[in-house]
């Protein structure tokens, strides 16, 4: 070991200063307080300081910051939907994500990598046509290529007939992207704190303390504290925390598993989804596997992992990629899932006056959370739903003006 | 594999079932607001604990109803519709 490093290590001067330092002591009182520190709750957090000019906000959280679906997802960015409002809405979240490591001052270690939602009937190749079209027409990049194209551009991937569901052609497109899960929740908080918010760990929230129809503070397990508004952002729990605020959603919990291989060099470079097959893999920076299916075939409040989803996964699988038969599965896990009927969030105002709920986040969360941290902070400022969130907002359930969201991921068509 | 026990073909792989949803109270449709309608078909309550909620044994296309723990994911019982509503549930 040379000398130096010897004579640093031992310094007793030496600092490791901490970039993320919690406040030990936790006031009476904030202009907002934001339920649920994963990268949505950060996000809203940053944008309200930076955008809006209110930094006296406490995000407080039951666990750790960014240790629930911020940390379980699968990472992939894509603004490839099919109704003309998820297209809007996660377009603007693909164009902030580009321009997050220069806002954020860290490496997200943002990718684009292409992706494929491969298409093994002629439904599906009807679908991919329609997603393409709604697509080009709101100016993002994406269209419908045949098998020879898909064996061109990826020339690992089994495109042959002698499959049971050969690949008949796939919706391309080309943004979809990558990016460090993590390194967005400690960005935001980074950002959001150097203006001065707090995030609070290990603070549970208890009840929500009302006063008539308006929300006036919560009391959490660290005491009672006042705020102005309030912000749920908790996908995963949103039912639980919505009724402590008195209202019901139009949720079920559901369980949505993935898992990784051992890391190998660098052989997949874009992103494959298939809706009919129910499986998506893409490979990690660190050369691992990245797969997920479809959401649990029942709700469940449990990240249990279950051998039924490994073994449909993997015959399908070892159909696109007869290499992966090599791989061995290194983690896996769950993600506890916000299912709508409709696949689409739900967002904005609620029942409860100055209480603002970002939720319905069932496969599509981590895509979205550059645009939802902008667009609820824009909310929360001006107390009116954002013209972007109009669609998502929870009345539609009342006028049956649901956002039918076909090109969400792990659902089947 | 997880077994789920069939009223009317004992146990089975929980594969060959399909979740209905929860055991509801159906409003009146030619009385009820539109509200009470709408909260009906999309509204949950979305119990994190015990609840009970209709099954259905696809094979057999036999309908059952069975209480569920939705932390542990545990399955209590399982009974047929008709013993369940003399058993003076909702």
């Amino acid at each position: 070991m040379p000398f130096a490093l010897l004579k640093y290590g031992l310094n007793p001067r030496r600092r490791d200063a901490p970039q993320l330092k919690w406040p030990s002591e936790i006031r009476k009182y904030y202009d907002v307080i934001i339920i649920g520190a994963g990268g949505h709750g950060l996000a809203t957090a940053y944008y309200l300081a930076t955008r809006h000019g209110i930094s006296n906000i406490a995000v407080l959280d039951k666990a750790w910051m960014g240790g629930g679906n911020t940390a379980r997802n699968t990472t992939i960015i894509r603004a490839n939907y099919l109704t003309p409002e998820g297209v809007a809405f996660y377009k603007e979240s693909v164009e902030l994500f580009r321009g997050l490591s220069q806002e954020l001052d860290i490496n997200i270690m943002y990718s684009e990598r292409g992706h494929f939602t491969l298409a093994h009937t002629d439904a599906a190749m009807r679908t991919a046509r329609w997603r393409a079209e709604v697509n080009k027409h709101l100016g993002v990049d994406s269209e419908v290529i045949d098998a020879d194209e898909v064996a061109r551009l990826c020339p690992v991937m089994n495109v042959s007939d002698d499959v049971r569901y050969p690949i008949l052609g796939a919706l391309y497109h080309p943004p979809g992207a990558l990016a460090r899960h993590d390194a967005i929740a400690w960005g935001y908080a980074k950002g959001a704190m150097a203006r001065g918010v707090e995030v609070h760990p290990g603070t549970e929230v208890v009840s929500i303390l009302r006063d008539g129809d308006r929300v006036i503070g919560v009391d959490t397990s660290r005491g009672r504290i006042f705020a102005d508004k309030v912000v749920q952002a908790v996908a995963g729990s949103s039912s639980r925390v919505s009724a402590l605020a008195g209202f019901r959603l139009p949720i079920k919990t559901i369980p949505l598993q993935a898992c990784v291989s051992e890391p190998v060099k660098p052989i997949l470079d874009q992103i494959v989804v298939s809706g009919s097959l129910h499986v998506y893999i893409s490979q990690s920076a660190r050369g691992e596997m990245v797969m997920g299916g479809a959401t649990d075939p029942y709700g469940l409040y449990s990240s249990r992992s279950t051998l039924d989803f490994k073994e449909g996964l993997m015959a399908h699988m070892l159909e696109l990629f007869p290499f992966m038969a090599e791989l061995r599965v290194l983690r896996q896990w769950a993600g506890i899932a916000d299912m709508t009927p409709d696949f689409s969030p739900v967002m904005g105002l609620t029942p409860v006056r100055n209480y603002y709920i970002d939720s319905g986040w069932g496969t599509w969360g981590f895509k979205a959370t550059p645009v939802c941290g902008f667009r609820m902070a824009e909310c929360v400022a001006t107390g009116r739903q954002p013209e972007l969130l109009k669609p998502f907002a929870l009345e539609r359930f009342s006028s049956f003006d649901l956002v039918g969201e076909k090109g969400a991921a792990s659902v089947g068509h | 594999m997880k077994i789920m026990h069939c009223p009317l073909n004992g146990p089975r792989n929980i594969q060959e079932f399909v979740w209905m949803g929860d055991v509801k109270k159906v409003p009146d449709q030619a009385s009820c607001s539109d509200a009470e309608w709408t909260d009906y078909l999309f509204i949950e309550d979305n119990i994190a604990g015990e609840v009970d909620e209709w099954w259905l044994h696809a094979p057999s296309n036999y309908l059952f109803v069975a209480r569920r723990n939705t932390l542990t994911d545990e399955i209590l019982w399982t009974k047929k519709t008709s013993d369940y509503f003399t058993d003076g549930a909702p």
